[in-house]
Formats: C-alpha cells, structure tokens, sequence
C-alpha cells in the first residue's frame, strides 16, 4: 500500500495538461446535440492502469472521462446516473452508459450459472471478471478513445468487495483485477442499511437472493441475511476505499440534493484541472 | 502453484495442438481403468456451463487476450473447485489434457503479463506428473490437417495478425508457444516426450514413468 501511495504521489508531479476539443465526434444517434461543436475540455494525459491492465492499450489515446458510480442496490445509482446522463448530454458531452452483466461474450452464461447456483465463488468471481473485461475492452476503452465521457453503473470495486465477502485472497482479486483502467472519479453512494432495505421494498417488494448473501448461510432468515450482508459489504468498501479512494457520497439525501453533489464534483473534474496543475 | 497435499496423483499432459498428447493420454487412461484403478479424466475447455460461451466468442471472433485468459480461467477454476481437488482429496489418479501450463504459454504469447497469468492460476496445485510432448511443428501440422480440412482461427493464432495464411501463422504462433513451454521445462519438471516417434514407443515410455512413480496398487477400486 505504502509503495502505491507513493507513486501516485509521483504521478500528480508529473500530470500535465491539453486541451481536447471535444463535441466533432458525438455518435450518430445525437446529431441533435450536434451544435454544441468546439466544447473545451481539459483533460489529464497521465492514465495508467491498476496493475497489468490491457495487452497492447496506449492510455495516453484514452481522451475521454471515466465516471463511476458505486453503492448497493437501492442506493439510486442507476437514478443518479440517468440524471448524470441527461445533464452532461445537454451540455454537449457523448455518453456511454456501462454496467455489470451487459457483456456480448457472457452475460447470459453468467445469468445461468447464477441460477443454477452450482458454481464456486471463485468461478463466479472469474465470471464476472470476463464480463467486466469484456465491457472494458469493448465498450469502455474505445468510447474513452473517441473521446466521451463513459458512466459506469459499478464498476471492480463492488465486484472487489463480494470476492472479499466471500472469502477470497486478497492478493489474488487485487491481481485480477489489475486489468482495469483508473476511473476519473468514483462516486461511492453511501445509504444506511435501513433505508436500503425500505428502498428495495419499495421497488420490488422482496430481496434479491445474491443481494441478501443467501449464499453465505449468514441466516435462514432473508431479512436478518440481508443486513449482515450489506454491512460485511460496507466494511469491505471501506477498506477499498482506502486504497482506490472513492469520493463517499451521503445518499440518504433526496435525488434532488444527491444529483446536485454529484454534479459538482462532475464539474470540478471537467473545468478545475487548471488550479490543481498551478 | 499452491502446495497441497493430496492423497490422489495428478497426471497432466502439454504440448502444442496437434503434438499427440490427447491420444497418448487416452491410452494411458484405457491401460489404467483396465487395471480397474479409480481414475478420473479431465480436458482443458470442458465444462458445460463456462463452455458455451467459449465456443460463442470463438466463433464470434469476440475474445481478446484478456477475455481469452479469463474465459479460460474460468472454465478452469470450475472444474478444480468442482472436480479435480475433491477427486485428488478421495484418492483418484486424476488426468489432465492440459492443464495451467496451456494458460502460461498460450496467454503470454498473446501479450498478457505473466505474473498476472501466473497469479490467477496460483490456487492449482502442481501436478506430480507432467509431460510435455515435443514434435517438429511439421510434423504437428500435418496430424491436424491429415483429421479436417483446415486449421482453426484460434488455434492458428489468427488473432495475432502473424501471417496472412493459417499454416504460416499456426508455424509462427505455436513455435512461440514451444519455445515457452522449453523455456519452463526445469521450473515445473516437466518429462520431455520425443512426440516425433511413433505412437507406441511414445505411450511405452509414458506407460513405464507412470508405473515407476506411482504406487498403482494404491489406487484399485473397491471389489
């Protein structure tokens, strides 16, 4: 951990600055936002990788910004992200919306082993892996080349905490997941387990069986699993959190003040690189 | 590689495609059941769930090396959880048509890192027997292409961009992989096969290793 400190310290020595012009290359489907050409963005040159990252990837060519936004289910992210959406389009930015479980390559194999819950965790955790590299090599790297901003629904650290949750090495998920790209921020939506619960109830009116950690046999009971479950998973973020540093968001606010949080901080990192540079 | 003990032995066979090892292991596995030992075989790719994807992104043409190692991985991972650790654990000689070393050598080539690779398999434990079957890559060719009429996209490297034909790319591709597997011969004690000769001498000299590093009394199934 010491070692990485110190080398991301390092790296914020380095960072320079260029001015991207951004806007000439949004996709087809939103010509409407065509007009908003010569948009400027500051954007950092020092990219890297968490580990081993991608064979044959220049993170210097990935121009555009990786936003993600973390928390359980019922903590809003899927909310905050389609205002995040609607809000950086209107201001001419090209968005790509990613998530966990959305890969070509596995996404329904991985749905089906789900169901049939006859695989180790450590299976499950390489699953889901391929899928997240899937989405990163497809979807996340070449939206970031062409220069748009790319909203992750999630991203490796839930992916980091469940492994964790369930017991798997340390080392060897921080090896695996070497491969991904370090976001631009990370939003962390922090909600108490009590509302999280009502907020699940609300939506659904039950709890989901891997949400509830029914895997682990924390309790027969889903109510009383789901709690302990959620909250080893709070541990475990915290403990990340540390290492990746997330930005922690208080979600127990309303949509309308959480938006507003996330927001600025969205415009910090597309305007405030200058003062940080100076 | 982990260190565990295990009171079953793991045999695995290497070799690039096409050196002969799937018919040497096959006959190692038909003399042994015909001793009515507990034996259990198990092949690279094979597990139902993790299979079905596999072979979409291969046909597809969708995977990377990345999501190549992992599909891999995957595949892997199910099968030891679910097969060959707990046969090890009952005292099964367990058989294995590639093993992690397919990963090491077939990953790296591809350009991943190999403490990545190497870390993502380090739950396997080494095998107590592996052989390795060296053939010219003439030689490896021409049994591929003497079973079908032509070479695989993966198998052949085509996702390389080595050469503009199958043939060219699969010399290229699968000489790389030979020189890794070489490269590791020491590190893992590999038992080098001459994958050249003919198919009995090879599965005489397999057969003789076998019966001098195993106790095979030990492993009869119950009367």
């Amino acid at each position: 951990m010491k070692t990485r400190k110190k080398s991301v310290k390092k790296l914020i020595g380095k960072r320079s600055l260029t001015r991207k012009v951004v806007g000439q290359k949004l996709s087809r489907d939103r010509e409407k936002y065509a007009s908003y050409t010569n948009i400027q963005l500051l954007t950092e040159t020092e990219r890297k990788f968490y580990g081993a990252g991608i064979p044959g990837v220049d993170v210097n060519t990935l121009k555009g910004k990786l936003i993600v936004v973390e928390g359980a289910d019922g903590s809003g992210r899927s909310t905050q992200i389609a205002k995040l959406v609607d809000w950086l389009e209107g201001s001419g930015h090209a968005t790509v919306q990613v998530g966990l479980k959305r890969s070509t390559l596995v996404s329904e194999e991985l749905q089906l082993a789900k169901n049939s819950n006859r695989l180790s965790h450590r299976t499950m955790s390489l699953f889901y892996a391929t899928d997240f590299a899937d989405q990163l090599e497809n979807v996340i790297l070449p939206a970031l080349r062409a220069g748009r901003m790319v909203l992750a629904d999630r991203y490796i650290y839930t992916l980091m905490a469940r492994d964790l949750v369930r017991g798997m090495n340390p080392e060897w998920v921080k090896n695996l997941y070497g491969i991904a790209l370090e976001p631009d921020a990370v939003f962390y939506l922090n909600v108490s387990t009590e509302k999280l619960i009502e907020r699940n109830f609300l939506k659904s009116h039950s709890l989901d069986y891997w949400e509830s950690g029914m895997d682990l046999g924390l309790s027969q009971d889903w109510f009383e699993s789901f709690s302990k479950f959620q909250q080893l998973m709070m541990e475990k973020y915290r403990e990340l959190q540390k290492v990746y540093h997330f930005t922690i968001v208080d979600a127990n606010h309303s949509v309308e003040v959480v938006h507003a949080i996330l927001k600025k901080e969205v415009q910090k990192l597309l305007s405030n690189k200058k003062t940080t540079h100076n | 590689m982990a260190k565990t003990e295990f009171k079953g032995k793991l045999i695995a066979v290497e070799g690039v495609d096409g050196s002969g090892k799937s018919t040497q292991i096959q006959l190692l596995r038909r003399w042994l059941e015909s001793q009515r030992l507990k034996v259990f075989f198990s092949q690279w790719n094979s597990s139902e769930l993790v299979k079905s994807a596999t072979s979409k992104g291969k046909k597809k043409e969708l995977l990377t090396p990345t999501t190549f190692s992992l599909i891999h991985a995957t595949d892997f991972a199910d099968r030891y959880d679910r097969q060959l650790a707990p046969m090890l654990k009952a005292g099964y000689i367990v058989l294995c048509d590639r093993y992690v070393f397919t990963a090491y050598v077939r990953d790296t080539v591809r350009g991943c890192d190999p403490d990545w690779v190497h870390e993502l398999y380090s739950f396997a434990v080494k095998p107590d027997l592996t052989f390795l079957f060296k053939a010219d890559l003439e030689v490896s060719l021409g049994r591929i292409l003497s079973g079908r009429p032509e070479l695989k996209f993966f198998e052949a490297g085509m996702d390389l961009h080595l050469a503009p034909t199958r043939e060219e790319s699969f010399k290229i591709f699968q000489g790389r992989m030979l020189e890794k597997y070489v490269e590791m011969k020491d590190e893992f004690g590999f038992t080098v096969i001459d994958a050249n000769g003919s198919i009995e001498k090879q599965q005489s000299e397999v057969r003789k290793l076998v019966a001098s590093q195993l106790d095979l009394s030990r492993f009869a199934l119950p009367k």
